[in-house]
């Protein structure tokens, strides 16, 4: 039986990640790949603590999340797609329309 | 050494080391399929802990189609290598310095809290797809109808966002 610190620990450090990729990349599709990520570490850690706590209800917010994310990712992406037509780039440095 | 503490750590390394190759690919293709790995790594951590149908959900939802949209996006918008300013270069400070207290912020809440997450003792192998069912179609049923709706908002908001403009 492995350890739920163990699992823990794990999706603290891939939410630890998605968060540096998220202020490091430059690339909008990038960026919205680490929020991806972020949200599969903290899907994981529900799924430990479910497994811990011996109740499902930890999965069926798991279920939940990833319907959300599916959600976020249609929006999102049609988000990028207006932008590159918009910006001719991908950079989310060229996106500075509100900058003074 | 046991046999799940062992395809534990080479799942969590697999993990890990395909979260950083996301942030180490220059090019956004190569960092989607690296993204790809993190997820099937964690579908297998899934499988580990016994929640399987989530482990398939996992590999059909994310890995099969959020993962495929963001592929055919990056191929439609043909996206090329992303380019660093020296500006952009110095936002790695920052953001290295954020990570490491947010880690530090979550191991200490781990290790004051380790106590009292061992202490609940494990119950043992739960029939988890069958419990879902019940608990999403009867506990759950509220949410789990609000998320039709909102999956049928997204799906709008898509197709009124991506549509061309008409002249």
């Amino acid at each position: 039986m492995v350890p739920t610190n163990y699992y823990v620990i794990l999706s603290a450090i891939l939410f630890g990640l998605g968060v540096f990729a998220f202020v490091f990349k430059r690339n909008i599709i990038t960026i919205f790949m680490s929020i991806e990520l972020m949200l599969n570490a903290v899907n994981l850690a529900f799924v430990a603590f479910s497994r811990a706590l011996g109740k499902l209800d930890g999965q069926v917010f798991v279920l939940f999340v990833i319907v959300v994310a599916a959600a976020e990712a249609a929006v999102g992406l049609g988000i990028i797609i207006l932008i590159a037509r918009n910006r001719q780039s991908l950079n989310v440095e060229r996106v500075d329309l509100l900058k003074l | 050494m046991t046999a799940p503490l062992v395809v534990f750590f080479v799942l969590a390394a697999l993990a890990i080391l395909g979260a950083l190759s996301l942030i180490w690919q220059k090019h956004p293709i190569h960092s989607a399929l690296s993204l790809i790995v993190v997820m099937v790594a964690l579908a297998g951590l899934y499988l580990l802990m016994g929640a399987e149908f989530v482990a398939a959900v996992q590999i059909i939802v994310y890995s099969g189609a959020i993962m495929v949209l963001f592929v055919l996006v990056i191929m439609l918008l043909n996206a090329g290598v992303e380019e660093h300013t020296s500006i952009s270069k110095l936002a790695g400070v920052p953001g290295l310095l954020l990570v490491i207290a947010l880690a530090g912020f979550i191991a200490a809440t781990i290790a004051r809290s380790s106590e009292t997450v061992q202490a609940v003792m494990q119950t043992g192998a739960i029939s988890s797809t069958k419990g879902i069912s019940n608990m999403v179609f009867r506990d759950f049923v509220y949410p789990f109808e609000l998320t039709s709706f909102l999956i049928l908002v997204a799906i709008m908001g898509a197709l009124v966002l991506a549509q061309r403009e008409k002249n």
